[in-house]
């Protein structure tokens, strides 16, 4: 009598079912991905050329239309004072929940908080500046600045979460050396635990950008949009998003060529963003 | 190699000292000299508290959530848990060497050496000098002063345990503490430091965890046994190791339990 059993048919035939069905739940999950960004290529790339990057949009229906240059500007001018304004807050209040709040009221409190944020929509955001920045009793008008604000309350979070979880990795062996070394808690959290946990915080810091970049909604209410090129904060700016949206409801084949194009462009400039994310994930494990 | 020069060090005098960890006492009340220039050994079962004590030494035990310590300690008279005493200006004045190597990953071996004099502000100190002596006075210079700049994570886990203790001495404290300092360490490595805590003596008071027996008799001048949170002998070594007081001590020192 051999020592081994046979391998049981069943086994055999669960084995291949439980295989095809983990596949097609792979191929279901991945091909909603490919076909949406197949498609975005398939027509925004039509729309690339080196005018379509260098040019403002003219704002004429007919004839000369203008590329999306104001809008590429826009939107980095737009994000990057958004995330002037989270990330070193963000960086900040994970910086006190993880190091010196911790198990405090005020600590619980900001979590509970970071938790609501977390979870409301984006166009909520948009609501709030607009009534009190946009048409509120203060201040009145649109402004670059307000959308700014805007996508800075969205960003908040996620920097704030992505930086406590990045902070706590940090063992706490270098806060005792450092701490034993005769150093004031500011500067054992400067110099020993921030730059300890860079990576994390500037993988937190790109996803929060690159999911914000896409945003609409909070645009919409607090920016308005523009045709010409500005780099003025205080008024009303063009960005990726708004001219996207503005251009897919034209009744013209070349403004809707037009927002695939910017579509494309702002997928490949998140795709971008998130590659650097992960490339900056990878470098410094401690 | 090493241009040690003697300096008197100073007596550390622990007064009826209680540690708690929220609750409960990890440490119950010791009272104990550790006189300048010899190396107290403090030895006991696991989990008696030594790590603790040590801790209380330089207040870092209060650095943890919700723990405390009450008594005195004195470094030449003066009671480091004096109401107006900064717990900053004590851990600079006395050092801490700890038992897994632990040099900063994201600093090259010379911003080691000089974190302790950056991190306190103490500019004059944080000189490339200044680091030049403290890495020669670990017996490290000849290793690795062609790669000052590479991270220190480059170093072998003996040679990292000495960086840890160069970084310490750099800060010119009068008092080394060490919590098992070699138990992370092979048995070239944990001689090396062996050999580096003798010639240190001759410049601090060194108090050094161990749960190596050996360890204790080869370096120690004088031994502490501490059994559960107490201290219940100290003794110059061979006295501690050879005619035990207590029964206790006697049990532990020939094996019996622990
Ligand atoms: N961070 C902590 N929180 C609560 N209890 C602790 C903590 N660290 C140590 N203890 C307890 O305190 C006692 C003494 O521990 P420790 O000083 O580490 O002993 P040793 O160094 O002699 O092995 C042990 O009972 C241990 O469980
Ligand atoms: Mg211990």
């Amino acid at each position: 009598m051999s020592v081994f059993i046979a391998t049981s048919r069943r086994r055999l035939v669960t084995n291949v079912l439980i295989k095809s069905l983990l596949l097609a739940g792979v191929i279901a999950a991945l091909l909603p991905l490919v076909l949406v960004i197949g498609y975005v290529f398939a027509k925004g790339l039509p729309a690339f050329s080196a005018d379509f990057f260098l040019t403002d949009p003219t704002g004429a229906f007919f004839g000369d239309q203008g590329g999306i240059r104001s809008a590429i500007i826009g939107t980095f001018a737009i994000v990057g004072l958004a995330s002037l304004i989270a990330i070193p807050t963000g960086i900040a209040l994970a910086v006190y929940l993880n190091e010196i709040g911790k198990k405090s009221k005020l600590a619980s409190g900001i979590r509970y908080g970071v938790d609501i944020l977390t979870g409301v929509p984006s166009i909520v955001f948009g609501l709030f500046i607009y009534s009190v920045l946009v048409i509120g009793d203060f201040m009145t008008g649109f402004a670059a600045w307000k959308g700014s604000l805007a996508l800075a309350l969205l960003m908040l979070p996620v920097v704030i979460r992505a930086g406590e979880v990045s902070l706590a990795m940090v063992p706490t062996t270098l806060r005792e050396a450092a701490l034993a070394l005769g150093a004031p808690r500011w500067r054992v959290i400067l110099f020993v635990v921030l730059p300890s946990a860079v990576s994390g915080l500037v993988t937190g810091s790109l996803l929060a950008i690159a999911r914000t970049a896409g945003e609409t909604a909070p645009l919409l209410f607090t920016v308005l949009g523009a045709q010409a090129l500005t780099m003025s904060f205080v008024e009303p700016m063009n960005s990726l998003p708004l001219q996207i949206f503005n251009d897919i409801r034209q009744p013209n084949p070349d403004l809707v060529t037009r927002a695939w194009g910017a579509a494309l462009t702002l997928i490949l400039l998140i795709l971008v963003t998130t590659l650097i994310a992960r490339f900056a994930a990878r470098r410094n494990r401690i | 190699m090493t241009t040690t020069i003697a300096k008197k060090g100073m007596n550390l005098t622990v007064k009826n000292i209680q540690a708690f960890y929220g609750e409960s006492k990890a440490v119950k009340g010791v009272s104990i000299d550790f006189p300048a220039n010899k190396i107290t050994a403090l030895i006991g079962p696991s989990g008696c508290g030594k790590s603790t004590l040590v801790r209380c030494l330089n207040r870092m035990h209060e650095e943890g959530s919700s723990a405390s310590v009450r008594g005195k300690v004195l470094l030449n008279e003066e009671n480091i848990y004096g109401a107006d005493v900064d717990p900053v200006s004590v851990r600079r004045t006395i050092g801490m060497v700890f038992q897994k190597p632990n040099p900063f990953p994201t600093m090259s071996i010379l911003d080691n050496v000089l974190a302790g004099p950056r991190l306190s502000g103490d500019r004059a100190h944080a000189t490339r000098k200044h680091a030049e002596q403290a890495l020669r006075d670990v017996g490290l210079w000849a290793e690795v002063k062609h790669k000052l700049n590479r991270p220190a994570a480059d170093l072998s886990g003996g040679q990292q345990q000495r960086l840890c203790i160069a970084r310490a001495i750099a800060l010119e404290p009068e008092v080394l503490l060490m919590d098992e300092p070699c138990s992370a360490l092979d048995p070239i490595s944990t001689q090396r430091i062996e050999e580096l805590v003798l010639r240190l003596k001759k410049r601090f008071t060194i108090v050094m965890v161990t749960h190596n027996l050996q360890q204790a008799q080869r370096v120690a001048d004088r031994t502490a046994f501490m059994l559960d949170g107490e201290l219940i002998e100290v003794a110059a070594t061979s006295n501690l190791f050879n005619k035990p007081k207590d029964s206790r001590t006697k049990k532990y020192v020939t094996g019996q339990f622990g």
